[in-house]
Parts: structure tokens; C-alpha cells; sequence
């Protein structure tokens, strides 16, 4: 499936939120997704189905004032 | 009055904070320079920035080195021009974060980073409404103060001067009204660039100061940090304890009975 995950354009077989973070490898404390805008809560990772096209945004926290 | 400040907690909607010092997480050396840094300064409430995952890399997350079991994480909506993303980055951090606090910017432009209190505002009411607690970074305008609190704010955080300038407390006169305009707790965010500027602050009677670049720019942070540390403290306690009033002229400290003739 073919998702928008951070601007970039990505190739992945998972299909659900909590998937795509093991595939992509992140495994941070506190981070946070949106997808097409909306944020996904925590605990609705693993059961959030993703669908071809989606625009994924994944944050979590850095330096900042 | 005790005299070490432990009586004089900070409480803002029912979150203690033990620290009037509160400190920005941007712009350290390394990783290990901010938490010296931060261990130096005392605090108890740091601010982070919410951004985008590198899915290029893994980097390490900035919450290791950050003692979570002390430290309440303050995030910030920093690079936000607009309402819309302003109330995006806010509901990331929230989700991302363990608390509903916000310190809220809603920048007006790349070169001054004031605030646009228009925006401010707007987006201080839409995320009260959504149970966020919400500290807006503002002007040292206490119109706009009070507009905020109207909006919902927890606190208010007018700007001592620009963001990074280190011109210290620009308007202390606005600030002092601000503190007799407004009933919730004034947190001066920006601008502080040494010890005696964040003095300034507390003896005016601010509840906090807020620094990032003013310790984290230093040549040596963690010094920076521990000279903040003192100066919010002796702020606070000079505030406290009820300044003399200024005079014009002199008036003797010792007595004038018993002089020789």
C-alpha cells in the first residue's frame, strides 16, 4: 500500500497505524500520528485501519523554548 | 513568610509547580549539556517543540535525557503562523504528551516572532474549550491580557522582549499593570538574557520566568542555568519581602543621638 507518511511517499504492507510504526521502526515514548489531518489517539494505534493514499503525519517532541 | 520560598508554591489549575524557573529544551550543545543544564536550573517544567519523525534515521528521543519523574513536559506550538496550525500542533502535543498543557505561540512574523495576539486569542479560546490548559505566549499588553483570560488562559506569558534577544524586560511598567490587570499567574516568556533580568521580573511580582536561549546560548549553560536558578529565587524572596521605597535623597542609616558636638 502506498502512503504520504511525513511528505515523503512510502511503500508499506502494514495496515493499521500500530503496523506502520513497527515497520517504520519507531518505537519513541511519546509520539503522536495524524492521519489526513486528524489525530489517532494512542490507544485506537493498533485498531486504526490505514487505506492506499493516506497522509500520514508522525511527531514527536524535540528541543525547543 | 518563610524565608527559602518551600511556602510559596506555584499552582496553576491545581498543577504544582515547585520551580518559578521554567526552562526551554532548544538550542543546547548536546543532549547532555541541557540535562546538566536543566539539573542545574532547579526546574521543574520544561518546554519542547512538537515536529516531524526523521524516517531516515533513529534518533534518540529527547525525553531520555529529560527525568520525566520530576520534569512536567510544557508543550509548544513554536513556528505556528497561523490558527489552524497553531490548534494542530497543540492537539499533537497533547496526544504525544502526557498532560493537557499548551503553551500556545501563534507568531506574527519570521522577524520579530511577536505574537499575532489575533490569532492568539481566537486559538486561546477554541483549545480552553477543548480542555487544554492553556499558557499564550503574548505582548506586554495588558488589554490583550485580559482579553485572554476572558478567552480561557491558565496563565498569561508576555514577552519580556523578542524571542532570543536577550534585551531582558523591555516594558517593566506594562508588566507591573498586567500583574494588577490580571488575577491568573503572569509568566514572563522571552527575552531574558542574564541573571538580573530575570530579577527584574520576579521583584516586579511575576509568578515565573521562562528561559531557553537566555541559559542555553550562554558560554557556559549550566553555570547560566544555576545563576537563573538564584536570581528567580532572590527575585521572588526580594518581592516578597517588601522593597524599601526609592527617595531622592539621602536618609542617614545611623542614628544622629550621641554624635560628638
Amino acid at each position: 500500500m502506498r502512503l504520504k507518511v511525513n511528505g515523503e511517499f512510502i511503500e508499506c504492507r502494514a495496515g493499521t497505524v500500530g503496523a506502520l510504526l513497527v515497520e517504520l521502526g519507531i518505537s519513541a515514548p511519546a509520539v503522536a500520528v495524524e492521519v489526513n489531518l486528524a489525530v489517532v489517539r494512542k490507544q485506537d494505534f493498533g485498531s486504526f485501519a490505514l487505506k492506499e493514499g493516506d497522509q500520514v503525519e508522525v511527531v514527536n517532541f524535540v528541543g525547543g523554548g | 513568610m518563610g524565608r527559602d520560598g518551600t511556602d510559596d508554591k506555584l499552582i496553576i489549575k491545581g498543577i504544582e509547580f515547585s520551580s518559578r524557573l521554567w526552562v526551554g529544551t532548544g538550542k543546547y550543545r548536546s543532549n547532555e549539556e541541557m540535562a546538566m543544564a536543566l539539573e542545574a536550573s532547579g526546574t521543574d517544567v520544561v518546554t519542547v517543540s512538537v515536529r516531524r519523525v526523521d524516517l531516515g534515521r533513529v534518533a534518540g528521543s529527547l525525553l531520555n535525557h529529560i527525568d520525566l519523574k520530576k520534569m512536567k513536559i510544557l508543550p509548544n506550538t513554536a513556528g505556528c503562523y497561523t490558527v489552524e496550525d497553531a490548534l494542530r500542533y497543540a492537539r499533537l502535543g497533547r496526544e504525544a504528551g502526557l498532560s493537557d498543557m499548551v503553551k500556545l505561540e501563534v507568531i506574527g512574523d519570521e522577524k520579530t516572532l511577536f505574537p499575532d495576539v489575533i490569532g492568539l486569542l481566537e486559538a486561546t479560546e477554541i483549545l480552553a474549550k477543548e480542555g487544554f490548559i492553556v499558557f499564550p505566549y503574548t505582548n506586554d499588553d495588558p488589554i490583550m491580557a485580559k482579553r485572554l483570560v476572558d478567552a480561557g488562559a491558565a496563565c498569561v506569558m508576555p514577552l519580556g522582549a523578542p524571542i532570543g534577544s536577550g534585551l531582558g524586560i523591555r516594558n517593566p511598567y506594562n508588566i507591573k499593570i498586567i500583574l494588577e490587570t490580571v488575577k491568573i499567574p503572569v509568566v514572563v516568556d522571552a527575552g531574558v538574557g542574564t541573571a538580573s533580568d530575570a530579577a527584574i521580573a520576579m521583584e516586579l511580582g511575576c509568578d515565573a520566568v521562562l528561559i531557553n536561549t537566555g541559559i542555553a546560548g550562554a558560554s557556559d549553560a549550566v553555570a547560566m542555568a544555576s545563576a537563573m536558578k538564584h536570581a528567580v529565587m532572590a527575585g521572588r524572596l526580594s518581592y516578597r519581602a517588601g522593597r524599601i521605597p526609592k527617595k531622592l535623597y539621602a536618609t542617614a542609616s545611623s542614628p544622629l543621638e550621641g554624635m560628638l558636638l
